[in-house]
């Protein structure tokens, strides 16, 4: 018996991981239709603009400015070696735009958004604000879920589009003040170089990692469990859920948009 | 005459855990009847399920001879155990909550006022409806409560151990509060509480919980005469007797 003791482990995961899946996708749907039922908490959905959009943006700003200028000096290193260290703003603008501006600031917001949602709505959990607002006669999922989520989806472009801007100027600014490149040859050839899709795709990943980090820090915080650890479990699970999906939602975009 | 409240065979249990047993119970227009039993007997969860949190498996409840539903809840008032309050809003918001949402929705200006009409009533000063639920005592934290649960004259209101966590001076004063206010609205009312003082100051009906059944159901002025073992022992606080004890 004790041979088969790893496979019925595994059997337990996979179970437990398609049944975890399955609450998600029904929270998911279950979100998604209140979001076009009325009553719509304007209120709600406009604080949620400030606190998820507005106090990110030093995050992510920070991040695409440092990222941009590293980028920079790797393109530049790697390119020497044949020659081709001209294609430096050229690669900046791809990358950023494409790939590092959505990841980089999904995964930056998962980290500050995502653990603030599942902190916040757990906490309610525990002390019994859920049940106050359903007492009052307003479902959690409209009042809670639902302006998170539209904030979350709306305002994560508006960073990637914000994030991207400084990722480039970051290059830029390291391009010409450290590896020699003329401001505006370098300027020129990102801006002649880029397409509009370059940017579009991006901020369509945007859209969809702001869907998931909003939908994982609700999702974990209004299945957490009691106390202070439960809280503390939903925050990490938040956090390291709207991670993972971002990593997995990136590839299957990109192969959605780029492949053929 | 129809009871306001009206609970038959009501069960629920938590997988092998069955708290509530076939609970009948009538609760009449303007009863305040108190509900009482040891710890884990399920008041709480009883509560839960004629609010709507929680789903009964079996049984049925009625509020005025109709099933309860969503829609009962615009009739009810509730006072959460550690007043739950929301954090994220001023005092006066959580007061005016209903009335700043749904379809009663009122201007908020007007809203404001009928707020700090309820915190006076409670006994709270106008200054604290700009005050976080943070800023407030334990006690100025159960009367915002309170006046969120009455703010808009709900037919029916609910205490969760409405005096937990408070000393006997301010317990008396919520206790009278509560008495007092709920006469002046002539709601009907189930308050779940150990607190026997609570008891005597709220109750016109009594109703013990043990064992996922009601023990023993009466006016609160048969309680000192009742025989029933059980409810003495819970009465006089006893360590020995039928109600068995952790020791």
């Amino acid at each position: 018996m004790i041979l088969f003791a790893p496979f019925g482990a595994l059997g337990r995961t996979t179970l437990s991981l398609l049944a975890s899946i399955g609450q998600v996708a029904l929270f998911a749907l279950s979100a998604l239709r209140h979001l076009v039922t009325p009553p719509i908490y304007l209120r709600e959905i406009a604080q949620q603009f400030l606190t998820i959009g507005w106090l990110s943006l030093p995050v992510v700003g920070l991040t695409a400015l440092f990222t941009g200028g590293a980028l920079a000096l790797q393109i530049y290193a790697g390119g020497a070696r044949f020659n081709a260290e001209a294609v430096v703003p050229q690669i900046v603008a791809i990358g950023i735009t494409r790939e590092l501006g959505p990841v980089l600031g999904g995964l930056m917001v998962a980290g500050r958004v995502a653990s603030a949602i599942a902190a916040e709505i757990a906490t309610m959990k525990v002390t019994e604000q859920i049940d106050a607002l359903r007492t009052l006669s307003t479902d959690p999922m409209k009042y809670l879920t639902v302006p998170r989520l539209i904030a979350a989806t709306l305002s994560l472009p508006i960073l990637v589009a914000v994030g991207d801007s400084i990722g480039i100027f970051g290059g830029y600014l390291v391009s010409t003040t450290r590896l020699g490149f003329n401001e505006a040859a370098y300027l020129s050839n990102t801006t002649g170089f880029l397409e509009t899709w370059d940017v579009t795709s991006g901020l369509l990943k945007g859209a969809a990692f702001g869907f998931i980090v909003a939908l994982m820090g609700c999702f974990h915080g209004m299945n957490s469990g009691r106390g202070a650890r439960g809280v503390g479990r939903a925050t990490t699970q938040a956090v390291v859920s709207a991670s993972i999906l971002i990593l997995a939602a990136n590839y299957l975009l990109t192969e959605a948009f780029f492949s053929a | 005459m129809t009871a306001k409240i009206a609970l038959k065979d009501l069960t629920k249990s938590f997988g092998s855990k069955h708290v509530l047993r076939g609970i009948t119970l009538d609760v009449g227009k303007s009863e305040s009847l108190v509900v009482i039993g040891g710890s884990g007997t399920g008041k709480s969860v009883l509560l839960k399920c004629i609010l709507g949190l929680i789903k009964p498996d079996g049984g049925s409840i009625q509020i005025d001879g109709q099933p309860a539903s969503i829609k009962s809840l615009e009739s009810f008032g509730m006072l959460f155990q550690g007043a739950a309050l929301f954090d994220s809003m001023p005092v006066w918001q959580n007061v005016a909550f209903r009335l700043l949402r749904g379809p009663s929705k009122l201007p908020r200006k007007e809203a404001r006022e009928i707020a700090i009409a309820k915190l006076q009533r409670v006994g709270l000063p106008p200054e604290t409806a700009d005050l976080y639920p943070s800023e407030l005592s334990g006690g100025m934290q159960k009367r915002a409560g309170l006046a969120r649960a009455i703010a808009a004259e709900p037919q029916i209101i609910f205490f969760d151990e409405p005096t937990t966590g408070l000393d006997p001076i301010m317990s008396g004063v919520i206790n009278d509060l509560i008495s007092e206010i709920v006469s002046e609205m002539g709601a009907t009312t189930i308050t779940i509480t150990h607190d026997m003082s609570s008891v005597r100051a709220i109750a016109t009906h009594v109703a013990m919980l043990h064992r996922g059944h009601i023990h023993w159901h009466g006016p609160v002025g048969d309680l000192d005469t009742a025989q029933d073992p059980h409810l003495r022992q819970f009465i006089s606080g006893a360590a020995q007797g039928p109600i068995e004890t952790l020791r």
